[in-house]
C-alpha cells in the first residue's frame, strides 16, 4: 500500500516512439479517474523519478505497470527485470512491448551494420568514422552506456507477462476500457481476464470492424496506394492494396480501412495464431488468381520487401525472430 | 491431464526387425517418454495378426489407454486394421495413430543405426501428434441408388447388366453410335475361337432392351459435381440427326444415302460408310447417326435423300445436341483403349507399303461382315496372300515407344496365324520376342499353333521394305529380322504383314480422368487404388474403373474386373449409406471476421458466405478435407479434424526431438 | 539438432519432408515396397493434400533446427482435390522469396510434384536434396538449441548499474 492509501502505478517505455505514451494522455479527461484511482509512483515521461526509487520499492509492491518498448539493449533488459520484480501485474503495452513493432525491423539486419549505416549517411559529420563505444574512460572513472543486443526481444521473451495489449499505439477508448477494469476489479466489482490473456482487443480480424463490402478474393496485381484511386465502399485487398485487416486482430475499430488507408497490421496476429507473417502470407498467396509459377513469380513482384510487408509490427516476436544475418558473425 | 499413451513397435517378421532395433526403440519410448504420458511400450512380431491386435486391446482395458500408437507399416495398409481393434476395445479408432517405420525406415535405408535412431524420432512424433487428437465419429452420407457406366464396351456392358439385373439403375454412356467397343471389331476370339459378334451381341440386346438401364449413345459426359453417394452428372446428348421416337431401325436411310465416307472408326480405315449410318449391322441400338461433316445437305444443302425416303418421317436435320443431368450414387469408368499409332514406327512401312495392316485392320478382313466379307486378301481387294509374316510387338515392351507388354497381342497373333491358315494355306512366320501365354487354354493354343506348321522366328523385326535384293524378293514385301535362335539374320518375303500393334490409353484419357477426379499413371492407364489388391477401385470414393483402363488386359480379364466393379457399386447401394472419413473443417464463427480470403479455395464448393451474419460456413457433406482453408485461414478461424494444426505442429516437434530435449531441461 | 562436433564427420542434414496422402505419400510408400534406397536424413509428415501446407509448419521447422524442408504434391492438373496443389504452389513462392530475407537460402527449401507412381522419382529427389542441403551447411537456427543465450551474454561489468552519486 502506498503512502495515501491508492495502488501503485508505473508506465515505462523501452525501445520505442513515445506514441504509447501519447495514446494514454489522449484519453484525455479520463487521465482524472487514473489520477483518482492510482498512486504513478513511475513515468518517466510525466513525473521525475530515479532508478533507484524503484529499486527500493517493495518487491511487489506496484499493482499495475504498463511497460511498453521493446527490448534493444541491457538497460531495457535491467528495468524489464526490475520491474517484474516490483509489479504484481505487468502488461505488455503496446506493439513494441508485444511483438517488437518498428525497432524489431532492425533484426534484419546486424548491429554492425545498423551502426555503420547510421554513422556513415550523407548527412552525418564524422570525418574520423567514429563508432560509439559502450565504455569511456575519464579522470573519475569507467562510464558506460548500454550494449545494444544483437537482436531485438519482446517483453515476453525475457520477463514472464500478465497481459498483452496490443496495438500501435493501443487506441485510447481501448485504454479507456483497460483502465475501468481494473477499477472495477479494485471496487471488487469484476474479476481479471485469465494470466496470459489480451486485453483491450477483440477477438476476430479488423475485416470484423471494417464497414467496406467485400466480395470473393482474386488477386492478379498489387498495387501502391499512391497510385490509385480507392474506391470508399469497397474492400481495400480487392483493389489491389495489401491489407493487412483480414490477419490483424480487431479491437481498433478499423481506423484506417474507414479512412481509406490499407491496415498495417500493428493489432497484430489473431487469437491463436502463433506468426502473424505466415498467416497474412498464406492468406495473400492462396488468393493469386494465377496457377502459372511465372505469372505468380511477376504478381509478387508487386511485393518487393515481403519480410517486411508481412511481419511490420511483428518480427521479434515470430517464429524465426530475426534473420541469419543478425546473429551470424 | 495426461494421455495415457501405448505404444507398438512391430517386427514384421525382419522386413522391421531386420534393419531397426524394434526393441531398443521400445525401451526408448517407455523411459524417454514416460513423462509425454507413454505408460507402456511393447515390440512385437507382427501387430496385424490377431494376436498382435489383441495385444492393444487387452492394454486399453486393463491399463485404461486413452491414446494408442503403432509404429509399422504404412497407414495405407492397416490403419483400419489397428483403428478396429481400438474401438473393439471401446475406444474411440480415430485416437490411434500409424506411424511406418517400414516404407520410410526398414526398407529404404541400410544403416542399422540411423534406421533406429530415425524410427525413435518417428515413434516420438506420432506420440507428439496423438496427444492431439479427439474422439470422431465417420460422417454417413446416403447412397443414389443409380450407377454411371462410363464407356459402352465389354467390361461397361458387363457391369452394367451384372447392376441391372440386381434390380437397380443404371445410366450407360457410350460415345459411339452403338455400344460394343472394340470386342465388336472381332472376327474371333482366342483361345476359343467364339466367333466375337456371336458372343457379344446377346449381351449387347440385354443391355439395349434391360429396363433398368437408360442408355445413351452417341452422348459424353462433359462434367461431374459432388461426390460419393451423390454425383451429379451433365451428359451432351450429341445430334443424332434422327427421332428415336419414330425410328426402327429399318436401314432405309442409309441404303438410300448416296454419299460414302472412310470408316476410320469401326472399320479401321479399311471399309466405308454412309454419312448416314450405324456403325455395323448388330449395332444397338439400332438408331442411325448422321454424320453433319459428311452429310451433303449440311455441306451443300442438298439431298435430303434419307429424309424422302424414311418411312416414319424420322429424319430431322434440325436436332440440337442436348444436355441432360442425371443423379447417380457412384460411377465406373470403362472406355477402353486406342489402338498404338504404327506410323510412329515408320521402318514398318504402314502407310508406305500397301500390304502391311494393323491388327484392327486385320480384324476387320477376317470378320465375315467386313468390307471383304471375312476374305483374307491384299490390299488390292482380291489377291490372297501366300505368306504372311506377323510381327509381334509393335510399340509395346519398347524403350523408345510403351516399355509395358500389352498382353493381349501374342494370343492375337497367333490367332491370326491360325485364321490365316484357315483361310487362305498361305505360309506364315510369326516374329516374336517371348511368346506370352498365361491363361487358361492359352499355353494349348499355342501348342496347336506350333502343329499346324506356323514358322516362329525369335526376333524383334527391324524393317519391313519392298527393296528388293534378288529376284525372288521382287515385288514382295521383305521382313528383315535377325532369327536370335539361329543366330542369322533373315530377309523373309512376304505378301503381307500384320503388325500386332500395342494397346495405349486413350488419347484424351487424362482429361477424362479430370472430369472424374481420378488421374493416371506414367503410362496413361487409370491409378487403382492397389495394384495387388484393390485393382477396380481409385483413390477417388465412389469412382470405379474395369477393363483396359486399367491396363491392357483380355476379354475374360476385363468382364471379371466389369463385374467387380459392379459388385463393389452393388455392395454400397445395399448399405444404403456410406461412412466417410471424417476429415472435415469447420469454421469458428466468432473468430470469422467474413474478409472471404477462402471463399475462392474450394473446388468443391463447401464454403458458404452468409450475407446477413458476414460469416463464412463449411458444409460438413461437401467438404472432402483438403485442409486447404485451414491453411489459408487469416484469422486461424477454420479448424481441421483429423490433421489440425496442433496435430501436426506437435508432430513437427516430436520429430525433431524438441520434446526430449525441453524434458531434459526440465529435472524429473 | 544437426551434429557437426567431428569435423571428419561429414554434416548430416535433418530434413521435414511434407508430403499429401494420395501421390507423394504413396510415392514414398512405393520406393519403399520397391526396396529403393535414399538418405536417411529424411523425415516425414503426411497431410492430405498439399494444400494444407501452412507456411507456419515450415517456419516451425527451421525453427525448430530442421536444415532443409521439401514439400511434395501431385502433379498440377492431378490433384485428388482438383487443383489445391496450385495453392501450396503460390504459397511457396512468396514463402521462399520471404525466407531468403531471413537469410534461409533458397536451396533450403524445395517443391516437389510426384504421383502415386513414381516411387523412384522421388527416392531420386530426396538424394538430391539431401545433398543440396548438406552443401548448404547446417543451419542451426538458435531457436532451437540453446544458441540463444550466447547472443544476450554481456560482461558483468558493463552491465548497467544504478549510478550511486
Amino acid at each position: 500500500m502506498s503512502t495515501n492509501g491508492k495502488p501503485k502505478f508505473a508506465m515505462y517505455w523501452a525501445a520505442s516512439c513515445g506514441g504509447c505514451e501519447i495514446a494514454v494522455l489522449n484519453i484525455h479527461e479520463k487521465i482524472l479517474d487514473v489520477d483518482a484511482n492510482f498512486e504513478v509512483v513511475f513515468w518517466p515521461v510525466a513525473m521525475d523519478a530515479k532508478y533507484k526509487d524503484v529499486e527500493a520499492m517493495e518487491d511487489g509492491s506496484i499493482l499495475l505497470t504498463l511497460f511498453n518498448g521493446a527490448i534493444r539493449n541491457d538497460e531495457n533488459e535491467h528495468i524489464a527485470k526490475l520491474l517484474r520484480r516490483k509489479s504484481k501485474l505487468l502488461v505488455a503495452f503496446g506493439s513494441c512491448a508485444n511483438e517488437g513493432c518498428m525497432p524489431a525491423l532492425a533484426n534484419l539486419s546486424s548491429v554492425k551494420d545498423m551502426v555503420d549505416t547510421a554513422f556513415t549517411t550523407i548527412t552525418t559529420d564524422n570525418p574520423q568514422n567514429i563508432r560509439p563505444n559502450t565504455s569511456y574512460t575519464v579522470p573519475e572513472g569507467e562510464l558506460y552506456i548500454p550494449t545494444l543486443y544483437p537482436v531485438v526481444r519482446t517483453l515476453d521473451q525475457v520477463v514472464p507477462v500478465d497481459y498483452y495489449m496490443p496495438g500501435c499505439p493501443p487506441e485510447s477508448h481501448q485504454i479507456a476500457a483497460v483502465i475501468d477494469l481494473v477499477i472495477q476489479v479494485l471496487q471488487g466489482k469484476a474479476e481479471l481476464p485469465p494470466a496470459g490473456s489480451v486485453i483491450g482487443a477483440g477477438g476476430s480480424t479488423v475485416c470484423d470492424e471494417c464497414p467496406r463490402t467485400r466480395n470473393e478474393k482474386k488477386i492478379k496485381k498489387f498495387e501502391r496506394i499512391q497510385n490509385i484511386m480507392i474506391d470508399p465502399e469497397l474492400c481495400i485487398l480487392e483493389q489491389g492494396v495489401l491489407c493487412s485487416g483480414p490477419a490483424t486482430r480487431s479491437g481498433c475499430d478499423a481506423p484506417c480501412p474507414k479512412a481509406g488507408s490499407p491496415c498495417i497490421g500493428c493489432y497484430g496476429p489473431a487469437e491463436g495464431a502463433e506468426d502473424y507473417g505466415s498467416r497474412l502470407m498464406t492468406a495473400v498467396a492462396s488468393v493469386i488468381d494465377s496457377n502459372d509459377p511465372a505469372e505468380i513469380e511477376r504478381i509478387f513482384e508487386g511485393i518487393p520487401d515481403p519480410a517486411g510487408q508481412f511481419y511490420r509490427f511483428n518480427l521479434a516476436g515470430s517464429l524465426l525472430r530475426f534473420s541469419k544475418s543478425a546473429w551470424k558473425e | 491431464m495426461t494421455e495415457k499413451i501405448g505404444v507398438y513397435v512391430c517386427h514384421c517378421g525382419t522386413n522391421i526387425a531386420g534393419i531397426v532395433d524394434v526393441e531398443d526403440v521400445a525401451k526408448w519410448a517407455a523411459e524417454k517418454l514416460q513423462r509425454r504420458g507413454v505408460v507402456i511400450a511393447r515390440d512385437y512380431k507382427f501387430m496385424c495378426s490377431s494376436l498382435g491386435q489383441e495385444l492393444i486391446e487387452k492394454d486399453i482395458k486393463e491399463l485404461g489407454l486413452t491414446r494408442v500408437v503403432v509404429a509399422a507399416c504404412s497407414p495405407h495398409l492397416h490403419e483400419k486394421t489397428f483403428r478396429n481393434a481400438c474401438k473393439n476395445a471401446g475406444l474411440n479408432p480415430y485416437l490411434c495413430e500409424l506411424v511406418s517405420i517400414r516404407e520410410q525406415v526398414s526398407w529404404v535405408h541400410t544403416d542399422k543405426v540411423v534406421a533406429t535412431e530415425k524410427s525413435k524420432a518417428i515413434v516420438s512424433g506420432g506420440v507428439e501428434r496423438v496427444i492431439w487428437h479427439e474422439p470422431l465419429e465417420p460422417l454417413r452420407v446416403p447412397i443414389h441408388p443409380a450407377t454411371l457406366v462410363v464407356g459402352g464396351g465389354i467390361a461397361g456392358i458387363q457391369a452394367a447388366l451384372e447392376i441391372a439385373d440386381a434390380g437397380y439403375h443404371v445410366y450407360m454412356v457410350e460415345r459411339e453410335p452403338s455400344i460394343g467397343g472394340h470386342m465388336a471389331q472381332f472376327d474371333k476370339t482366342f483361345p476359343t475361337l467364339d466367333c466375337s459378334a456371336c458372343i457379344l451381341t446377346p449381351k449387347m440386346v440385354d443391355v439395349g432392351n434391360h429396363p433398368n438401364i437408360t442408355l445413351l449413345t452417341w452422348a459424353e459426359v462433359t462434367n461431374v459435381d459432388g461426390y460419393v453417394g451423390n454425383f451429379q452428372a451433365t451428359i451432351r446428348q450429341k445430334a443424332r440427326c434422327v427421332n428415336t421416337e419414330l425410328c426402327t431401325g429399318c436401314g432405309i436411310c442409309w441404303e438410300k444415302c448416296p454419299k460414302k465416307v472412310i470408316d476410320d472408326v469401326f472399320e479401321a480405315g479399311l471399309g466405308k460408310r454412309k454419312a448416314i449410318y450405324t456403325p455395323f449391322p448388330q449395332a444397338v441400338p439400332r438408331y442411325p447417326v448422321l454424320d453433319k461433316a459428311n452429310c451433303t445437305y449440311f455441306l451443300k444443302g442438298t439431298c435430303k435423300a434419307c429424309e424422302k425416303f424414311c418411312p416414319t418421317g424420322a429424319i430431322d436435320f434440325t436436332q440440337q445436341d442436348e444436355f441432360l443431368q442425371i443423379d447417380v450414387g457412384q460411377i465406373i469408368l470403362a472406355t477402353g483403349w486406342d489402338l498404338f499409332d504404327v506410323r510412329r514406327m515408320p521402318q514398318y512401312g504402314y502407310g508406305r507399303l500397301a500390304n502391311v495392316f494393323t491388327s484392327l485392320e486385320f480384324e476387320r478382313l477376317s470378320n465375315a461382315s467386313g468390307p471383304t466379307g471375312g476374305k483374307i486378301v491384299l490390299r488390292d481387294g482380291v489377291t490372297p496372300p501366300a505368306s504372311v509374316a506377323i510381327v509381334h510387338c509393335v510399340g509395346s515392351r519398347d524403350k523408345n515407344y510403351n516399355p509395358y507388354c500389352s498382353s493381349i497381342c501374342c494370343m492375337q497373333s497367333l490367332k491370326f496365324a491360325h485364321l490365316v491358315h484357315e483361310r487362305t494355306g498361305a505360309e506364315v512366320y510369326n516374329c516374336y520376342i517371348d511368346i506370352r501365354t498365361p491363361s487358361k487354354g492359352y499355353e494349348e493354343f499355342y501348342q496347336r499353333l506350333l502343329e499346324e506348321g506356323t514358322h516362329f522366328i525369335r526376333g524383334k523385326v527391324a524393317e519391313v521394305t519392298n527393296a528388293y535384293r534378288t529376284p525372288e524378293e521382287e515385288g514382295k514385301l521383305i521382313v528383315q529380322v535377325e532369327d536370335t535362335l539361329i543366330g542369322k539374320q533373315r530377309r523373309i518375303p512376304v505378301d503381307m504383314v500384320i503388325l500386332s500393334a500395342g494397346l495405349e490409353p486413350r488419347h484424351d484419357a487424362k482429361e477424362v480422368g479430370r472430369l472424374f477426379g481420378i488421374s493416371c499413371s506414367a503410362d496413361g492407364w487409370y491409378i487403382e487404388r492397389h495394384p495387388k489388391l484393390d485393382p477396380v477401385a481409385t483413390m477417388t470414393d465412389g469412382v470405379y474403373i474395369a477393363g483396359v483402363v486399367q491396363g491392357p488386359k483380355d476379354i475374360p480379364a476385363s468382364v471379371a474386373q466389369g463385374a467387380a466393379a459392379a459388385a463393389r457399386a452393388l455392395g454400397k447401394i445395399q448399405q444404403k449409406e456410406v461412412a466417410m472419413e471424417p476429415i472435415r473443417a469447420t469454421i469458428n464463427e466468432d473468430k470469422c471476421s467474413g474478409c472471404r480470403m477462402c471463399n475462392t479455395l474450394c473446388p468443391f464448393n463447401a464454403i458458404l458466405f452468409h450475407e446477413d451474419k458476414m460469416v463464412s460456413e463449411v458444409n460438413p457433406a461437401l467438404c472432402q478435407g483438403c485442409g486447404t482453408c485451414v491453411a489459408a485461414c487469416p484469422a486461424g478461424a477454420i479448424s481441421g479434424t483429423g490433421f489440425s494444426n496442433e496435430q501436426i505442429l506437435a508432430q513437427l516437434d516430436g520429430l525433431l526431438l524438441l520434446n526430449i530435449k525441453r524434458l531434459e531441461e526440465i529435472p524429473a | 539438432m544437426s551434429e557437426q562436433t567431428d569435423i571428419n564427420k561429414p554434416f548430416e542434414p535433418v530434413i521435414i519432408g511434407f508430403t499429401c496422402n494420395w501421390c507423394s505419400y504413396r510415392a514414398a510408400d512405393m520406393a519403399g515396397t520397391a526396396r529403393m534406397k535414399y538418405s536417411p536424413n529424411i523425415r516425414l509428415i503426411r497431410l492430405m493434400c498439399s494444400g494444407r501446407l501452412d507456411p507456419t509448419f515450415v517456419l516451425k521447422a527451421f525453427a525448430g533446427g530442421a536444415d532443409g524442408v521439401m514439400i511434395t504434391g501431385c502433379h498440377p492438373g492431378d490433384c485428388h482435390y482438383v487443383e489445391q496443389n496450385y495453392k501450396a504452389l503460390r504459397r511457396f513462392i512468396i514463402l521462399k522469396k520471404t525466407l531468403q530475407q531471413f537469410g534461409i537460402e533458397a536451396g533450403r527449401i524445395k517443391l516437389l510434384w510426384a504421383s502415386a507412381a513414381e516411387g523412384a522419382f522421388f527416392t531420386e529427389e530426396v538424394n538430391k536434396f539431401v545433398e543440396q542441403v548438406r552443401a548448404l551447411g547446417p543451419l542451426q537456427w538458435p531457436t532451437s538449441g540453446g544458441g540463444l543465450e550466447k547472443m544476450f551474454a554481456v560482461p558483468e561489468h558493463m552491465l548497467v548499474k544504478e549510478v550511486t552519486v
